[in-house]
């Protein structure tokens, strides 16, 4: 059997790559070792000094401020230095091919990549040549993995709700394009969470997605009763394009999540967004804004989630 | 070869602690076994401050060899470090390094005006300049063996042999 490639001969993890295949006991080490991090985070010098003297270099093919942000974050306060590549203005425009990019980097001392790439399957690609002490962090891939936000759902959902047996969890809206619902239905099962419920367009959910382990529900009314959990996913604008959807508005009255929709899911229910979010479209300002929604303590945890994944591959 | 009793030793340093107990004092006990005995002293002292809990998982000096533990716990200091008389407890001491440890993480939350370490047991073998100033009993320990503090399901606690670098 071909060992997983981000586990090294001690089944310990080496690189992230994708939450899919990843064993319960490696995805709960990282929520535990993340809890502590919380605590760092809270303090007056919000740094520890575990990644001294490592760089950390932001490979991001692909535009993004937010995750690339809290990586950058993230790394600073483990002390490590962080290098930012705008891949996008430089080599890749001149026709360097990726493995060459990483090999130069890896000639100037790199110790972890944090690579974003439009292309499913370029970290693993990357993971696959770098030399051993070397760690590659998958910051999205394509429409095929986003692991730390899956991971830094999922500390969301057990902060909030102790537990993952007995919930009920819905991902609404374009799951088909989203990287990040397919980590974290990958996350939520493996973790034993007894329902996870996608909603959304037939024209949205990828073909076949039950084989995944969940659900699927055309109908918000329906699928949001008594869920415990509803994450609602961004709606790409450069979807509309390809006449999956009507119109924006379209999608709103039927997927957007408004206090009467959210009114069928349990009182207690949280609501999660990755972000960025679009007001109106995918979620109503009085939800966004409201007592349910805990967004933007996403971003908070995101911090200490990449904290614990950087902190955990160097070392192994 | 015997191992004193933790029960007493744990009763002896709080004799010894508190004429020492003062308005700005306060505890700190460092995970597990520090924690478990730092909480019976902090009771037998009745301390005003909080007990606050230390993991020092992130600062560690052999992170780059045995990368990071598992399961580190939260380090917790509900109170101001800041010019406090601390009393770090551990239960055993060895090398030093777990204390150097601990000393480079309570500076992070601020300058106490003074640290003591008070350990239940002092086994020799320091590989860096720390001592305890409180120390319940000083233990010759065969090579290749650890000691450990545990604690029963009836919460008493006890010191015990085992092999060291135990799977």
């Amino acid at each position: 059997m071909q060992r997983n490639p981000q586990l090294n001969a001690n089944g310990e993890l080496q690189h992230l790559l994708s939450i899919e295949g990843l064993p319960p006991e490696v995805l709960l080490q990282i929520l535990d070792t993340a809890e502590s991090f919380v605590g760092v985070t809270e303090r007056e010098v919000k740094k520890v000094p575990l990644l001294r003297g490592k760089s950390v270099f932001n490979l991001f093919f692909e535009p993004s401020t937010r995750t690339r942000t809290t990586f950058e974050i993230a790394a600073k306060r483990l002390s490590a230095d962080v290098i930012n590549l705008n891949i996008a203005a430089s080599s890749a425009t001149k026709g360097e091919s990726l493995l060459d990019t990483v090999a130069n980097l890896s000639a100037m001392q790199a110790d972890i990549f944090i690579v974003r790439h439009a292309s499913s399957g370029a970290p693993f690609l990357i993971a696959r040549h770098v030399k051993p002490h070397e760690h590659v962090v998958n910051a999205g891939d394509g429409r095929h993995a986003h692991p730390t936000q899956g991971l830094l759902d999922l500390y969301t959902i057990r902060h909030y709700k102790k537990d993952f047996s007995g919930l009920t969890v819905a991902i609404v809206g374009d799951v088909l394009h989203s990287r990040v619902a397919r980590s974290l239905i990958h996350g939520l099962t493996t973790l034993g969470v007894p329902q996870v419920r996608v909603i959304g367009p037939q024209t949205l959910l990828p073909l076949g997605v039950e084989a995944l382990g969940v659900r699927v529900f055309h109908d918000m009314r329906t699928g949001l009763r008594d869920c415990d959990v509803v994450v609602m996913l961004r709606l790409q604008n450069e979807r509309m394009r390809g006449a999956l959807l009507p119109s924006a508005q379209e999608f709103f009255k039927h997927y957007g999540l408004t206090e009467e929709k959210l009114a069928a899911a349990r009182r207690d229910a949280i609501v999660m967004h990755p972000g960025p979010m679009n007001r109106g479209v995918e979620i109503d300002s009085t939800v966004a804004d409201g007592p349910r929604s805990v967004i933007l303590p996403q971003v908070t945890f995101g911090i200490a989630v990449r904290m614990a994944v950087m902190s955990i591959v160097a070392g192994n | 070869m015997k191992l004193p009793e933790a029960e007493q030793l744990c009763e002896q340093l709080a004799r010894e602690l508190k004429p020492r107990v003062g308005e700005r004092t306060a505890m700190i006990g460092i995970h597990t076994g520090g924690a478990w005995l730092a909480e019976r002293l902090h009771a037998m002292l009745a301390l005003r401050e909080p007990l606050g809990l230390m993991d020092i998982a992130f600062y560690r000096d052999d992170y780059h060899e045995q990368g990071l533990h598992h399961d580190p716990k939260r380090t917790r200091i509900p109170f101001d470090v800041n010019s406090r008389e601390l009393l770090l407890v551990d239960d055993v001491l060895y090398t030093g390094r777990t204390v150097r440890a601990a000393m480079n993480e309570l500076f992070d939350y601020g300058r106490p005006d003074s640290i003591s370490l008070v350990v239940l047991a002092d086994r020799g073998g320091r590989q860096l300049p720390i001592c305890a100033q409180h120390c319940g009993a000083r233990i010759e320990v065969p090579p290749g063996m650890r000691v450990r503090l545990k604690r029963g399901a009836d919460g008493k606690l006890a010191l015990a042999l085992e092999p060291a670098r135990a799977a």
